[in-house]
C-alpha cells in the first residue's frame, strides 16, 4: 500500500499525470514542514496578517442559558476573511512560493476558500484562478465579486452537477495540464496525499492554541471539543492535538440537511452504515449510490455539502477517536439565532451546526466541566440566506 | 494468449499499427453502444476501450465527461456495461478493455468485478485514477481472472517510475501524449515519442498513445514510435450527436491512414 495512509484511508488515487507534481509537493513539504525559517514565516503571517492567535472566549451568557458546563468559543471567525480557511491558504501559498510556482488555483463551493485563496494570491502577487460551480456562482454572487475584486479569475464549472465536487475535479484537471508553474491549494483536509496531512498541519494551530489558552482560562481541563465537519479541516485542526487524550471527548458535527433520505443531507460518517470509496484522490467514507456513483449531497450550509470527507476523519471514526453526529438545517438555524441573541456573535451557518449540538450535549454535562466549540467562521455571508429561511426577503 | 495479446502479436506480424477506439458505454443507450462497437470493428478498429461511466471522471475532458453524465442519467450501470460486453461477445471477438474509475469497481468489489468482467468477456481494465503505487490489489484481482491491467506513462513520468511500470506492465502501456485530460487538441507528440523509445528498451509490452488525437494527421504523428493509437473524444463526440455513421467513416479514415503510412 502506498504512502499517506491513515489506517486504511487516504492514499493517492490520481492520474499518472498528477503523480510527478504530487511527489514534488510531498518532497517540498517534507523539506519545509520542520524548517524553523519556514515555520517562522508562516507564524509571522498568521499573527501579523490573519490575526492569530484567535481568542478563546468564555461565553458566559450562553453558559448561563444552558446552566451546565462552561462553554468556550474558539474564535476563528475573527480571522481576516472571516474563517479558518485563511490558515491553510497562507501556509500553502508560502510553500508554493518556495517551490517557485507562479500561479495558484483553487476550488470553492460557498466561496470562502476561494476568497481566502484570492486574498493570499493578492498578498503575494501571484496569478490566481478559482474554479467554482456555475450553480454556486449564482448562489454566492457576493463572494464571486470579492474574488474578482482581489484580482482572481473565477472560472465557472458547468460539468456534472455544477457544484463543489465538480469544481474540485475541474481544478485537478487544470492542474494536470499546468503542473510545472501551478500550485493547487485544496480547501479542506481532503484529496490525495500529502494534502490531508499538510492541510491538517496548517489548521492544527487551532487545537494548539486551544490547549495553551485553556490553561489560563480553566486550569487546562477540557471535557468536550466540538467542531463542524464538511471536508473537515477546522475539525481536524481542532482535534489533532487532543487525539491521544481520552479525557477529552471529541465530537464532529456533520450536516443533516433536510433529513436522512439519500441526497437530502451531507452525512458521510454519522450514518448507520457508511461506505468508503474513492473521490478526488483519497480512499475515505463517501456519499454514493448503489452503483458507486458519487451523489450530490445537500445542506443549508454550502461549506458542508461535500460528498466525501477528509480521510483522517474516516480513520478517527473507525478508531473511535472522534464521535461523529449530525445536525439538521433547522437545528443549525436555531443555533445561528441563539448565539446572535445571547452573545452578540453571528456565527457562520457551518459553525452553527457545531453550536447546535450543544442542545443535545449540555443537559448531560456537569457544572464543573468545560466545553470548547470551534467557531470556524462568521455569519455575515449567511445573513441573506438565513433571512430567507426565516421567511424574510432582504435585497 | 488473450484476445488482446493475440491482436498485438498479429499486428506486429503484419507490420501494422493498432487502432484503439474509445466508446462510452450507454451513450445514449446500451443498444447504440453494442451497435457502435460492432460498426467500429467493421470500420477498422483493432481494439475497443469501453468506457464505464463514472460521476466524477477526473482524467476526462468535456466530451467524455458529458458522455458519462448522459449515460448515467439514462440509467447505465456497471452491471449494464457488463451486459453490453456479453451482447458484443455473441457476435464479435474484438479485444475489449474496460476503462473506468476505481470507485465503481471498489463498490462492486474488486474481486467480484474482475471475475464478472472476465466472465462477460472483457480482456482488460484501464483505471486512470489508480496509479502504479495504488495498483497492487487491483492487479492481483485482474491476474486471478486472466485480465490485463493497463498502466500509464506520461511525458512527465520520471525514469525510475518508467522502469517500475515496465517491470509490471501488462496488456499494453497507455502512453499519455500530454499533461492534461482527454480531448481533441493540437499536440506535439515528440515528448511522448521519446518516452516510448525509453520504454521500449525495457519491455516488450506494446505501447499505445492516447489523449488529443482527433485527426488523421495527429494519428500518424502519434503512431511514430507506438504500436497503437487511442482515439476517444473525436469518436464519442460524433456518437453523442447521433452521427454513428460519420464516426465510423472517421475510424475508417484513421485505419487507411495508419495502414498507408506504416504498413510494411
Amino acid at each position: 500500500m502506498a504512502k499517506g495512509r491513515f489506517g486504511k484511508y487516504g492514499g493517492q488515487y490520481v492520474p499518472e499525470i498528477v503523480m510527478p507534481v504530487l511527489t514534488e509537493l510531498e518532497a517540498a513539504y517534507e523539506k519545509y514542514k520542520n524548517d524553523p525559517e519556514f515555520l517562522a514565516e508562516v507564524r509571522k503571517y498568521f499573527n501579523e496578517y490573519a490575526g492569530r492567535p484567535t481568542l478563546l472566549y468564555y461565553a458566559e451568557k450562553l453558559t448561563k442559558h444552558y446552566g451546565k458546563a462552561k462553554i468556550y468559543l474558539k474564535r476563528e471567525d475573527l480571522l481576516h476573511t472571516g474563517a479558518h480557511k485563511i490558515n491553510n491558504a497562507l501556509g500553502q501559498v508560502l510553500l508554493a512560493k518556495r517551490m517557485g510556482k507562479k500561479r495558484i488555483i483553487a476550488e470553492t463551493g460557498a466561496g470562502q476558500h476561494g476568497v481566502a485563496t484570492a486574498t493570499v494570491a493578492a498578498l503575494f502577487g501571484m496569478e490566481c484562478k478559482v474554479f467554482m460551480g456555475a450553480l454556486d456562482m449564482e448562489r454566492q454572487k457576493l463572494n464571486v465579486f470579492k474574488m474578482r475584486l482581489l484580482g482572481t479569475e473565477v472560472v465557472p464549472v458547468t460539468t456534472g452537477t455544477s457544484t463543489l465536487k465538480d469544481a474540485t475535479s475541474e481544478a485537478i484537471r487544470y492542474w494536470a495540464a499546468n503542473i510545472t508553474d501551478t500550485h493547487y491549494i485544496i480547501g479542506s483536509a481532503v484529496g490525495p496525499h500529502p494534502y490531508p496531512t499538510m492541510v491538517r498541519d496548517f489548521q492544527s494551530v487551532i487545537g494548539k492554541e486551544i490547549k495553551e489558552q485553556i490553561k489560563e482560562e480553566a486550569g487546562g481541563k477540557i471535557d468536550y471539543l466540538i467542531a463542524c465537519v464538511g471536508g473537515g479541516s477546522n475539525a481536524i485542526g481542532t482535534f489533532y492535538d487532543f487525539k491521544d487524550d481520552n479525557s477529552v471527548q471529541k465530537i464532529g458535527v456533520e450536516a443533516g440537511g433536510r433529513g436522512p433520505a439519500v441526497g437530502d443531507n451531507a452525512i458521510t460518517l454519522s450514518s448507520e452504515g457508511p461506505l468508503p470509496g474513492v473521490l478526488h484522490g483519497a480512499y475515505t467514507y463517501l456519499a454514493q449510490d448503489d452503483d458507486g456513483q458519487v451523489i450530490e449531497v445537500y445542506s443549508i450550509s454550502a461549506g458542508l455539502d461535500y460528498p466525501g470527507v477528509g480521510p483522517e476523519h474516516s480513520y478517527f471514526r473507525d478508531a473511535g477517536v472522534v464521535k461523529y453526529v449530525s445536525i439538521n438545517d433547522q437545528e443549525a438555524l436555531d443555533a445561528f439565532q441563539l448565539l446572535s441573541r445571547e452573545e452578540g456573535i453571528i456565527p457562520a451557518i457551518e459553525s452553527s451546526h457545531a453550536l447546535a449540538y450543544l442542545e443535545k450535549l449540555m443537559p448531560n454535562t456537569k457544572e464543573d466541566e468545560v466545553v470548547v466549540v470551534t467557531l470556524s467562521g462568521r455569519g455575515d455571508k449567511d445573513v441573506q440566506q438565513v433571512a430567507k429561511a426565516l421567511g424574510e426577503e432582504i435585497d | 494468449m488473450s484476445r488482446l495479446e493475440e491482436k498485438f502479436a498479429n499486428l506486429k506480424e503484419n507490420g501494422k499499427k493498432g487502432l484503439i477506439i474509445y466508446i462510452t458505454a450507454g451513450l445514449p443507450d446500451a443498444e447504440t453502444t453494442v451497435k457502435a462497437v460492432l460498426e467500429a470493428e467493421k470500420a477498422g478498429a483493432d481494439i475497443i476501450e469501453l468506457g464505464i461511466p463514472f460521476s466524477d471522471p477526473m482524467a476526462d475532458g468535456p466530451v467524455i465527461q458529458a458522455a458519462a453524465y448522459t449515460a448515467i442519467k439514462n440509467g447505465m450501470t456497471v452491471k449494464g456495461v457488463l451486459e453490453i460486453v456479453r451482447e458484443i461477445r455473441k457476435t464479435s471477438q474484438i479485444p475489449l478493455v474496460g476503462m473506468g474509475y476505481v470507485n465503481n469497481m471498489l463498490h462492486y468489489g474488486f474481486e467480484k468485478f474482475t471475475a464478472d468482467a472476465a466472465e462477460a468477456g472483457l480482456d482488460g481494465l484501464i483505471v486512470p485514477d489508480v496509479p502504479h503505487e495504488e495498483s497492487a490489489e487491483m492487479k492481483a484481482a485482474c491476474k486471478a481472472n486472466g485480465m490485463h491491467l493497463v498502466e500509464f506513462v506520461t511525458p512527465g513520468t520520471t525514469d525510475s517510475r518508467i522502469s517500475e511500470t515496465c517491470t509490471t506492465a501488462d496488456g499494453f502501456i497507455y502512453c499519455v501524449s500530454i499533461n492534461g485530460v482527454t480531448g481533441v487538441r493540437k499536440i506535439d507528440y515528440s515528448p511522448i515519442n521519446n518516452v516510448i523509445e525509453h520504454v521500449k528498451k525495457q519491455t516488450a509490452t506494446p505501447c499505445a498513445v492516447g489523449f488529443g488525437i482527433g485527426s488523421v494527421e495527429a494519428a500518424i504523428d502519434a503512431a511514430k514510435q507506438a504500436d497503437a493509437v487511442i482515439v476517444g473524444s473525436a469518436v464519442v463526440k460524433r456518437i453523442a450527436e447521433g452521427k454513428l455513421a460519420e464516426a465510423c467513416e472517421f475510424i475508417n479514415s484513421l485505419r487507411s491512414a495508419l495502414d498507408e503510412n506504416y504498413s510494411k
